[in-house]
């Protein structure tokens, strides 16, 4: 059976609640700025949101269902979605086919963690059973630790350089300089990324994301009521999700983009060469590396050659992490899953100031998330589309 | 190469002692069978009844065909390191205190990949390795990449020295050195490189054979120490127990009766005085200063050893009250470990079969030398094993235990023990 496609979908409204290093606020402090942003900007009554799609780690023991009693919001559709760094694209597929449904009008679709002094320490050992079981107990390195690993796997199968990495982080640093919302304000050079200190070889400092506190947010709803609305708006013009994809790959080379891929720029109508800006996901530059293979900018093996080959900021010939991705912005949690998909909708309907790519008209937001054992496990995409 | 670790300085009593910082060790319940194995020191990964699968890390179900019929089965542990790196931060202090540290990713060829901690002389991935699982600090097991050939001061590497607990450049404490088995044990930890082994002498004007063989080792001192008496461990413990490493409590009073063979309970009381109380006594005076003692550099303070016998699991009826009294020691001894673990001390219980000396003269072979028991003792501690069933008779007997108690209790009691 062909899929239904999403041409129908509008996103709208992207609401950032300014990131902070740490903070002692908890998530739903986050959360409630969110969605308070959300009925601000887009004008409508706090009880016309009848649908909630959540993401959050530092939210538990509470679930999305406390934070309908802690705002005092009634929605008839709810969703967590526990998925990370690919959250973004989940929940906005989710809201998606909610509101095609019938099933709700408008739904928030929210992500926000707060940052604790300790919190990141005390995610990590407790962040799966597979990672207190059998990565915590080797040299409690977290994340860093498994994509140092996939990093230097792939340095020797693909004959990528660390500078080949560092090109993707400097150009990223670039673009955070145009946005008032990135923690990272000074400019960094390849020199500089080529001599920070070690952290998981080959990964130095500058190949890792900061954890800091924030929340990303957006509106989905159907084309005409944004339009009736008066929203600036996107449409969703195609969308992927995939989990555990390759898993006999006994060490990771390539993501479940790659497996759902075709079918993504079938429903967009598109191909790689139409995409304007990508956002992909970038807890280490590798991983985004293996998006532009995995997208299908390149072949399997050609990252190396095509970060050579582009200029990767917002105004070269590829632009990526056009906001300064999480490696400059910095890395709220669940939000960082959001945060490809606020810039892309600000990207497209004029909202992106003096880092707005020029004529930009369709964006790609690649999601990765959950790293439980020895790689993430849920990859997702969306083709973002100008409604004019 | 490992290169040879190098005998400690002298510590310098004003520095502060360090004090442990244990790596994480939170498992869930399926995780613990790998620790089950690495206690006796074998690699068991999950394996799959129904369809064969081996799988890492370990599940509720199989992950190939997701029957629930899972088994522990014992691994060659052959693969390849397919990728590594050094660690030069940590989240954790455990691991922050000792960095850098070495990581890798191995493919078994069994099937599963797996986290390893990496063996300094394994060389650079891609590599051959063989994949072993040991005891961490915490108790808990994890997985070493080992190279598949050794060399001869592997066991020096900083990484495995702290998953074991190797008698080289350590100070150990033998509680009685009267019997075979106390001497050979004295024997076999001068040759494993111990730096002091103390041996207990509980009553000191009594000239007894051996002795003077181990006393004229320039490694070994005579301390007197009765484990009947709590004011002679107290005392022992206020002169040497800052500087014990090891201790080996091998000290016991055996006897071969049951309840009908003998009136009263005098020999019952002197077995469990010494087997179980003295055990308790030893605990009490040298526990402490053990534990504070666990992360004081590379010759720490790391295992105490238990000698208990097979008989504490099931009672040999023709050795009954002795039986009695291991059992009871058994259970102190779990007590023990659960104190001890926190602190990073390593509790190395050991349940021989009959031990070839007077006591089990009319018992029928095999029969265990001292001299096999010693080496076993020292083999768990190099390799950090925490459950010891050296010799045939025990672990045969183990495996009659663990395939049914009751089944075995009944063969005992039909005198078909032995």
């Amino acid at each position: 059976m062909a899929r239904l496609g999403y041409d129908d979908v509008a996103v709208a409204v992207p609401v950032t609640v300014p990131y902070q290093r740490f903070s002692n606020e908890g998530a739903h402090w986050f959360i409630g700025q969110a969605v308070r942003g959300l009925i601000e900007r887009s004008g409508l009554a706090k009880d016309r949101i009848d649908g909630l799609c959540l993401s959050s780690f530092s939210l538990v023991p509470d679930t999305a269902v406390g934070v309908t009693q802690h705002l005092g919001l009634s929605p008839r559709w709810l969703d967590h979605v526990p998925t990370g760094g690919a959250s973004g694209v989940m929940c906005l597929r989710r809201a998606a086919r909610a509101v095609q449904s019938g099933d709700a009008d408008v739904v928030a679709c929210v992500a926000a963690d707060t940052n604790h002094v300790d919190s990141f320490r005390q995610t990590l050992g407790a962040f799966s059973d597979f990672a207190r079981d059998a990565t915590y107990p080797y040299g409690s390195g977290g994340p860093n630790s498994v994509f140092a690993m996939i990093t230097a796997h792939y340095m020797r199968k693909f004959g990528a350089r660390r500078e080949d990495f560092g090109r993707i982080a400097v150009a990223q640093r670039q673009n955070a300089l145009r946005n008032p919302n990135a923690l990272f304000k000074k400019p960094l050079t390849l020199d500089q990324y080529m001599t920070a200190r070690p952290i998981a070889d080959p990964l130095h400092l500058f190949d890792c994301v900061m954890p800091c506190a924030g929340a990303e947010a957006f509106l989905v709803m159907r084309r005409e009521r944004a339009r009736d609305l008066g929203l600036e708006h996107v449409l969703v013009r195609g969308a992927i999700e995939r989990h555990n994809a390759f898993s006999d790959d006994p060490v990771m080379v390539c993501g479940g983009w790659r497996q759902d891929r075709d079918d993504l720029y079938a429903q967009a109508g598109v191909g790689p060469g139409d995409i304007d800006l990508l956002q992909s996901y970038d807890d280490y530059p590798v991983i985004v590396m293996m998006q532009f293979e995995d997208l299908g900018f390149c072949e399997k093996g050609e990252g190396p050659e095509f970060v050579r080959a582009n200029t990767l900021t917002v105004d070269g010939s590829f632009p990526n992490n056009t906001g300064g991705g999480q490696l400059s912005a910095g890395q709220p949690g669940a939000a960082g899953g959001f945060m490809g998909l606020t810039e892309t909708i600000r990207q497209l309907t004029g909202q992106a100031g003096d880092r707005a790519v020029a004529g930009a008209r369709l964006g790609l937001v690649a999601g990765f998330g959950m790293v439980t054992y020895d790689r993430c496990l849920c990859t997702g995409a969306v083709i973002l589309g100008s409604s004019q | 190469m490992t290169m040879p670790l190098m005998r400690p300085r002298r510590k310098n009593p004003v520095l502060r002692t360090r004090q442990m910082n244990l790596p994480p060790w939170a498992r869930g319940r399926v995780a613990l069978g790998m620790t089950a194995a690495a206690a006796e020191g074998r690699f068991e990964l999950q394996a799959c009844d129904a369809c064969g699968a081996v799988q890492y890390p370990p599940r509720s179900a199989c992950h190939r065909c997701l029957s629930v019929r899972l088994v522990w089965r014992e691994q060659g542990g052959e693969g390849e390191l397919l990728t590594e790196t050094t660690l030069h931060h940590s989240n954790d202090l455990f691991f922050r205190e000792r960095l850098p540290w070495r990581l890798g990713f191995v493919r078994l060829d069994a099937g599963p990949t797996v986290m390893v901690h990496v063996h300094g002389d394994v060389g650079a991935a891609p590599q051959r390795v063989r994949v072993g699982a040991r005891l961490d600090r915490a108790g808990q097991a994890v997985l070493i990449g080992f190279p598949m050939e050794g060399s001869a001061n592997m066991a020096d590497d900083p990484m495995l020295r702290e998953m074991g607990c190797d008698p080289k450049f350590r100070k150990a404490l033998v509680t009685d050195g009267k019997t075979p088995v106390g001497q050979a044990l004295v024997r076999a930890l001068v040759a494993a490189g111990a730096d002091l082994v103390w041996v207990g002498h509980a009553e000191p004007w009594k000239r007894l054979g051996g002795l003077e063989d181990i006393t004229a080792l320039p490694q070994v001192s005579l301390v007197p120490l009765d484990l009947s008496d709590g004011r002679s461990i107290v005392e022992q413990a206020g002169s040497i127990g800052g500087k014990v490493d090891i201790v080996i409590n091998n000290a016991e009073v055996h006897r071969t009766h049951g309840i009908a063979s003998r009136r009263g309970t005098d020999v019952a009381h002197a077995e469990m005085d010494i087997n179980y109380f003295g055990l308790l006594r030893l605990a009490q005076a040298f526990g402490p200063a053990l534990r504070g003692r666990s992360a004081d550099g590379t010759a720490s303070a790391t295992a105490w050893v238990n000698l208990l016998s097979i008989y504490a699991l099931s009672n040999f009826p023709p050795q009954g009250t002795y039986s009695a009294s291991k059992a009871a020691a058994h259970s102190l001894a779990q007590c023990l470990r659960a104190e001890m673990t926190p602190a990073g001390i390593r509790v190395v219980n050991v349940y021989p079969g009959p031990v070839d000396d007077e006591w089990n003269q009319n018992v029928p072979p095999p029969k265990l030398s001292p001299e096999a028991l010693a080496g076993a003792i020292v083999k768990a501690l190099k390799e950090g094993i925490e459950d010891v069933y050296p010799g045939d008779v025990a672990q045969e007997w183990l495996q009659r235990w663990r395939d049914n108690p009751k089944v075995l209790e009944r063969e005992l009691s039909m005198n078909r023990g032995a």
